[in-house]
């Protein structure tokens, strides 16, 4: 047996043994802070989520929502209130090994209901009135992450199949669809030591770091026994696991950003939002199928964000207008399961007939700060926010 | 005051407008500098446009919402959209074609200056009546286009004053109008605070508009038509009052004057603003009566304007990229969908800034998705020719009629001198790659040099 095969054969162990090739970390054992892996999943056009984690127990749910609401015995029941809906059934088996929580609620003071604009206010965790173009993650960077890798970052994020920069703006960021064709195309890169003035300065440094990512990034791709399921995020899912289990050793990419979408269900949600919600837990089951099996799901936590929910009652089209509060997602062999929060009170809505939000999401990315990259959460949150139990400690 | 050489022309051409055709640019070589800004001034300041305009302005028809089912009022939305594109085109055509193009520089400094998006405005007419505004006074009064601004519909919808009435102001404008569009950051101009804001909003209470013609209606019954107390001066100030007091109080008159002035420097000179200088154009401009040539004269003929250091000291929004190509080198486009399309896919979809402060611009234009997608895009439209693969941009030119200008053809790699000129040509400062491989003919040559990163610059 020559080695290729030997490690084929240690791949083909079930799940959660580790195997010598990629010994599986416990967690207590000291991981460095740039050994992680952050892993942002953005469902773009405001998911719906009264419909993914649902308050099947309070009669309000199926009043506001008379033709699609999800059935009470349809319901993925996780406790006596809340439950998901069913295209979820992949990530029950996570639920149940402590590694999903469910972060109820999560919204801003203020909400501005415009995609756009809203979507800013996530991506650089700014007030309501406030315009930044930094993103939360660039600050965190700047702020420790970067220091704190002692060397230079393959790339300091990547994002997947997304061409703005989102959280990443002001970082040195990459977006591909694939390894390969970036890498390709990096040739035209042509990076130089000259810098008359600032702006021939930057330009010269982004055009140095697409050349180290590509550098960082080229070689052997790994062979996953882990199947990935079809499909745009599938494929998305797949590259975010090549990319982590390349930078196995190197200072690596910590950020690695992925989106599905669109989750704009104005009009005849049921078919749209089941079929969204069966690609993001197929994927996520698959990404944490993968990087267990590279030894690195203790190393990696995702996490799920939108602009913004839907409004509580359903609208003349069988489906959802823009609204505000929604559930969010985190996950990873380090994460603490369970719901985390307080779900928003059907009963008390806001003047423009919106959930109430009970969480900041600033309070995600300050934990997401402190908690993952031990960096000072408010130099990255811009402000004193809560944490979050959302990690092991 | 200089004489013009061929780089110096250079470098007034693209500021002013785009990078110049060797027609363009000669036009201007022997001149004065004095003589050539203000023939630059006096030809913008005409603004005559070329094309027909678009056939939407004069029928399109938009129903107020309440009207409409959830499925119709997506399907007026699409419609609206699509004329809003129809209009995006257009000022591409003429941003091509046009023999004034700091014109259309101008008009789209407003549009960045008074940043409205359509993804929230909708309504396609207004998009057009405000951009009506903009060129029309582009050059001229910001006085007259400020008092324009807040009655203009689409910014009264687009900053949320259509529906802003006493004892519930919205401050969305008035925050803006303060921070944005006159004064700067409260806290770097001091010449205002939060509640000078909060009596700014009672004072456009009211300002709204007419939801079945989407004309602007001053409502006097949601009116707030109490006293108020704005910059010290208390009175029972309308939005008409509001401006006034901004253009004539001496502490935001000068506020104003700075805060224009610092954009327009940003935007035509360099990163860093001068403030001898800056300060002499805010001068210039507060003493005119807010004449924005006044201010753009002095910028222009300022020693900082023509210093080497500051050549190539700007980096090339999409458009400038875009439309620059396309007018150095004489394409020949068969629908500026494509170029529309591909400067949004750079970060720049005209129409659709992506908030009210506009496109971030400077250094933010570039990251790395961005260069490369810059570069992708330049060696497509010169990958043009046999292949006539390039065609999917729907744009050609006459390679030879391009580089025999310089003593070059295009199947012969260009002698050291010709390859000087063509840098000289397309560069705005100097070359990094030396890495044009030798052999390299002429038309792969100029191809080469576009993916050069002082390519990205002017």
């Amino acid at each position: 047996m020559n080695r290729r095969e030997l490690l084929a054969s240690s791949l083909a162990a079930p799940i959660g043994i580790g195997f010598s090739g990629f010994p599986s970390l416990g967690f207590a054992q000291k991981i460095s802070n740039q050994d992680r892996v952050l892993i942002l999943v953005e469902l773009k056009g405001g998911n719906d989520s009264l419909n993914t984690v649902i308050p099947y127990a309070n009669a309000l749910y199926a009043q506001y929502r008379p033709t699609i609401g999800i059935k009470q015995d349809e319901v993925i029941r996780i406790d006596s209130q809340q439950g998901l809906h069913p295209s979820l059934a992949p990530l029950v088996p996570i639920w149940e090994k402590n590694e999903l929580a469910i972060v109820q609620g999560v919204g801003y003071p203020d909400p501005n209901l415009s995609h756009f604009r809203s979507i800013d206010i996530w991506n650089t965790a700014s007030k309501s009135a406030e315009y930044l173009s930094e993103g939360w993650v660039a600050r965190g960077m700047k702020n420790g992450l970067q220091a704190a890798a002692g060397k230079a970052f393959t790339s300091e994020g990547v994002l997947i199949g997304i061409n703005e920069q989102g959280p990443l703006a002001g970082a040195e960021a990459i977006s591909l669809r694939q390894t390969e064709s970036f890498v390709n195309q990096s040739r035209l890169a042509m990076p130089a030591e000259l810098a008359a003035n600032t702006s021939f300065a930057h330009i010269l440094g982004v055009e140095r770091a697409i050349v180290d990512a590509a550098n960082g990034l080229r070689g052997d791709k790994y062979a996953f026994k882990t199947e990935f399921p079809n499909g745009g995020f599938g494929q998305s899912v797949q590259t975010a696991a090549q990319i982590v289990a390349g930078q196995r050793g190197k200072a690596g990419v910590p950020v690695i950003v992925l989106s599905l979408g669109s989750f704009d269900t104005h009009v005849n949600q049921p078919g749209n939002h089941a079929n969204l919600l069966k690609q993001l837990a197929e994927g996520l089951a698959a990404l944490r199928h993968a990087l267990t099996e590279v030894g690195a799901w203790d190393r990696t936590l995702v996490m799920t964000y939108s602009e913004f929910g839907r409004r509580a009652r359903q609208n003349q089209s069988n489906g959802t207008d823009h609204g505000t509060a929604a559930a969010h997602f985190v996950m990873g062999g380090a994460v603490r399961g369970g719901l985390v929060g307080q779900a928003p009170d059907l009963a008390r809505l806001d003047s423009s007939q919106n959930l109430r939000y009970t969480t900041d999401f600033r309070q995600l990315q300050a934990t997401v700060a402190k908690g993952w990259w031990g960096v000072n959460p408010e130099l990255v949150v811009r402000g004193k926010f809560d944490l979050l139990p959302l990690l092991r400690a | 005051m200089q004489i013009l050489n061929p780089m110096s022309a250079r470098h007034l051409l693209v500021r002013t407008g785009f990078t110049p055709s060797e027609n363009e640019l000669q036009a201007f070589v022997g001149m004065t500098s004095d003589a050539a800004v203000d023939r630059i001034l006096a030809a913008a300041r005409q603004n005559k446009t070329n094309e027909p305009l678009p056939a939407f302005i004069n029928g399109s028809v938009f129903k107020p919402q309440r009207e409409l089912s959830q499925e119709e009022r997506q399907e007026q939305r699409r419609a609206q959209i699509l004329e809003g594109v129809s209009l995006k085109q257009w000022w591409l055509w003429e941003m091509l074609t046009t023999k004034n193009p700091l014109a259309e520089r101008m008009t789209l400094f407003w549009h960045n200056h008074f940043a409205t998006s359509q993804q929230k405005v909708v309504r396609s007419v207004a998009m057009w009546q405000q951009h009506q505004l903009l060129r029309t006074n582009a050059l001229g009064s910001f006085a007259t286009m400020l008092r324009g601004i807040v009655v203009d519909p689409a910014m009264l919808i687009y900053l949320d004053n259509a529906n802003s009435r006493q004892g519930a102001p919205n401050e969305n404008l008035a925050r803006e109008l303060l921070e944005l569009f006159t004064l700067g950051e409260a806290s770097t101009s001091k010449a205002y605070s939060e509640s000078d804001i909060k009596e700014a909003a009672r004072a456009l209470t009211g300002y709204s508009i007419e939801p079945e013609t989407g004309a602007f209606v001053f409502r006097p019954r949601i009116h707030d038509t109490g006293s108020k107390t704005i910059f010290g001066q208390t009175d029972h100030f309308d939005g008409e009052g509001l401006i006034d007091l901004i253009l004539k109080q001496p502490n935001t008159a000068n506020a104003l004057a700075r805060y224009i002035v610092s954009k327009l420097w940003l935007e035509f000179v360099s990163p860093t603003p001068n403030p001898v200088v800056a300060a002499q154009a805010a001068d210039a401009f507060r003493q005119s009566g807010y004449d924005i040539s006044a201010a753009l004269r002095v910028l222009l003929l300022s020693d900082d304007f023509w210093a080497q250091s500051n050549r190539g000291s700007l980096i090339k929004s999409p458009i400038d990229l875009l439309v620059g190509v396309a007018r150095q080198f004489q394409f020949a486009v068969s629908t500026p969908e494509v170029l529309v399309n591909r400067a949004a896919g750079l970060g720049q979809n005209l129409l659709m800034p992506p908030s009210v402060k506009g496109w971030p611009g400077g250094v933010q234009w570039i990251n790395a998705t961005s260069l490369l997608e810059r570069k992708r895009t330049t060696e497509q439209i010169f990958s043009i020719g046999n292949s006539m693969n390039a065609s999917s941009l729907g744009m050609s030119f006459d390679r030879e009629k391009f580089l025999k200008q310089y003593g070059a053809t295009s199947e012969r790699e260009p002698e050291p001198v010709v390859k000087g000129k063509l840098a000289e040509a397309m560069l705005a400062t100097r070359q990094v790659t030396t890495a044009v491989p030798s052999g390299t003919v002429g038309s792969a040559y100029i191809r080469a040099l576009t993916l050069d990163p002082a390519f990205q610059l002017k």
